[in-house]
């Protein structure tokens, strides 16, 4: 059993007509309940809910305080390598755009390290291109090595491993595993993903369970909003975590709400994802999940994510470059375009001015063998 | 009044404990401290950064006993792992053990807190283990060394107050250790319920932390906490189901 029979039924789902037919009574009713059940998590999705999104995020506010306090995890991404075998319509490491290629050596990653670090951060998420030559998972794990010197949680943003790479990792000590699934519909999947091993969806869909089977700490999904039908996106995405909490209770099933941005090639997203959807998205995921860790990047814009603090996010990243090398090295070409140029230090004081705790450090590796008696 | 408790030697004439997570900023906690004067503070080892200017323990004051916890364990050897790393970074002797492998409730994995229980009450730690109320378990957490058991009145963070409180009044009637009751308490009344019932103390930070003005809070529940531990001293009279009948049915005994 994998999410994806779970996925296959629900793509059967007339959805045009599903949506239509919550109403507002729908809508309050999921609001009451305890632990919303998966018809209150689709209600809370629907076009019904767009009038009580106050109500929700009250709600959310509410519980997400509760839950987490009146704090903020922050991290930041490490890009190490991005040289890539695939082709994905919206995306600048595509292997069609011919760019400078670049990888860090392990002194390079030093440095990067040592930048990062004095900003204060303590977790940091590695991320590289899909390229078994370039960026094996021999490599990865060097650079691990390097970065738990200056780190007190890595996790890893790589192309879908085996379970077996998974454990190697973990072992290496990797508390955390992200990885999207871009977009859960199938056929579209299928035109975005054009060439390369990214093409085979059952791969990518397995690889968060994959995760957890291995051990990782933490284990974050998420659509990449704007390339399918947002409410049908966001339902796929808060049941595998629902799949995937329910199954492998250990974890940590985070969720984050990456929304398409900007990038090298002219890729005009399907669907439009406004804030407000946007929002609508977040507080359905807490009310859903209410004790899922929820991340919120620097896709979004300083205003707006200044506004979402306070509406179930528990993690943002801060002080972001998503260049290879791009917090201590020159000229590299970023995945994607970032809208939150700010400083850790920026982001400390914002978030403190809005009554938060900024976390820096909220794990100790603790990888090394010890003897039980 | 002379009310002390002790703990690991140590002794206490404060029955509240309380965290320091959650807090909107670190500096609000020596003001928290004060107010509800508490002497025992938990601390998660997992947010203590000695290299940050904003280390937790800095803002605690010297006279508190730290009580780190194991925040994070899946695991007895990941809780036995952390609670050395605590000592060894000098936050002293005590360890509250939190193994939680069950991250949709948050609930704590009693096998694995008496295994790591065994082990660290070997090697000298003064455990405090966080358990679900189980009388076996905590008799098991007795034998294995625990200083004190602190069953949770209801899940972490869920401010629903004594869930289980049956469960915990028979951990006060026959462990014969102090029981201190740890998270669920959301309201000053339901710390007073619990302190009335003989628990020897209770651990609680949500309720303080996420409330819109902390150190009233605090105030209120050192009074709370100090109110029903003076009830249960002074004691209760019974609680009797309907008024006392004025014609007894058994009135023709002689």
């Amino acid at each position: 059993m994998s999410f994806y029979d779970r996925l296959t039924r629900l793509d059967k789902l007339p959805y045009e007509g599903v949506w239509k037919q919550y109403t507002a009574l729908d809508v309050k009713r999921a609001l009451r309940l305890e632990q919303l059940d998966e018809d209150g998590v689709m209600a809370l999705l629907s076009p019904a809910a767009e009038p009580y999104l106050e109500e929700m995020a009250q709600k959310a506010h509410r519980l997400t305080r509760a839950q987490f306090g009146h704090v903020m995890q922050l991290f930041t991404p490490m890009y190490l390598a991005d040289f890539c075998v695939n082709h994905c319509t919206y995306c600048s490491f595509s292997s069609i755009y011919d760019f400078p290629r670049k990888k860090l050596t392990l002194e390079e990653v030093r440095r990067e390290a040592e930048t990062i670090a004095a900003t204060g951060l303590r977790h940091i998420l590695i991320l590289t291109g899909e390229s078994r030559n370039e960026s094996p998972v021999s490599y990865l794990k060097d650079c691990v090595e390097v970065l738990r010197g200056y780190f007190s949680s890595v996790s890893i943003e790589v192309n879908p491993l085996t379970t077996e790479e998974y454990a190697d990792l973990r072992q290496a000590g990797v508390d955390g595993l992200t990885l999207y699934q871009e977009v859960y519909h199938q056929e579209t999947y299928r035109q975005l993903h054009v060439k390369g091993p990214k093409r085979v969806y059952r791969n990518r869909l397995d690889a968060p369970e994959r995760g957890c089977l291995a051990g990782f700490r933490s284990v974050n999904i998420g659509a990449l909003l704007g390339m399918y039908e947002w409410r049908q996106e966001a339902l796929a995405t808060a049941l595998h975590a629902r799949y995937l909490q329910d199954k492998y209770p250990e974890c940590e099933i985070g969720l984050s709400i990456p929304r398409f941005r900007p990038y090298l090639g002219e890729f005009n997203p399907a669907s439009d994802v406004t804030d407000r959807a946007l929002v609508q998205i977040i507080l359905a995921y807490r009310l859903f999940l209410p004790r899922s860790g929820i991340s919120l990047s620097t896709r979004e814009p300083a205003a707006l994510r200044d506004h979402l603090v306070h509406l179930g996010i528990t993690r943002m990243s801060a002080g972001v470059s998503t260049e290879v090398g791009g917090h201590s090295l020159e000229g590299g070409t970023p995945q994607f375009e970032i809208s939150d140029n700010r400083s850790v230090q920026e982001i400390k004081e914002m978030l403190e001015e809005k009554g938060l705790q900024p976390v820096f450090k909220d794990w100790d590796s603790l990888d090394e063998p010890l003897a039980m008696p | 009044m002379q009310d002390p408790l002790i703990i690991g030697g140590v002794t206490l004439t404060s029955r509240l404990f309380i965290g320091t997570g959650k807090y909107s900023r670190n500096t609000l906690i020596p003001e928290v401290i004060a107010r509800s004067g508490s002497q025992v503070i938990t601390v998660a080892l997992r947010r203590v950064d000695p290299e940050s200017k904003d280390n937790i323990i800095s803002h605690i004051p010297s006279h508190m006993t730290l009580l780190p916890n194991t925040s994070g364990a899946r695991t007895a050897e990941e809780a036995v792992r952390i609670a050395r790393l605590a000592r060894s970074a000098g936050l002293g002797d005590w360890v509250k053990i939190e193994v939680i492998n069950d991250q949709k409730y948050l609930l704590p994995d009693n096998t694995e807190t008496i295994r790591a229980t065994e082990i660290l009450a070997a090697e000298g730690f003064i455990v405090l283990p966080y358990m679900s109320p189980d009388l076996s378990a905590a008799l098991r957490l007795k034998a294995a060394g625990a200083a004190a058991v602190m069953p949770l009145g209801a899940p972490i963070g869920s401010n629903r107050g004594l869930q289980t409180k049956e469960l915990i009044r028979i951990l006060i009637s026959e462990t014969g250790l102090p029981i201190i009751v740890d998270a669920g308490i959301g309201r000053p009344s339901e710390a007073a319920e619990a302190m009335e019932m003989g628990a020897a103390a209770v651990l609680l930070n949500t309720a303080i932390a996420t409330a819109r003005d902390p150190q009233l809070m605090a105030e209120a529940f050192r009074e709370a906490v100090s109110a029903g531990r003076k009830a249960y001293l002074a004691g209760l009279g019974p609680v009797e189901e309907t008024a006392a009948a004025s014609s007894p049915l058994t009135g023709f005994l002689a």
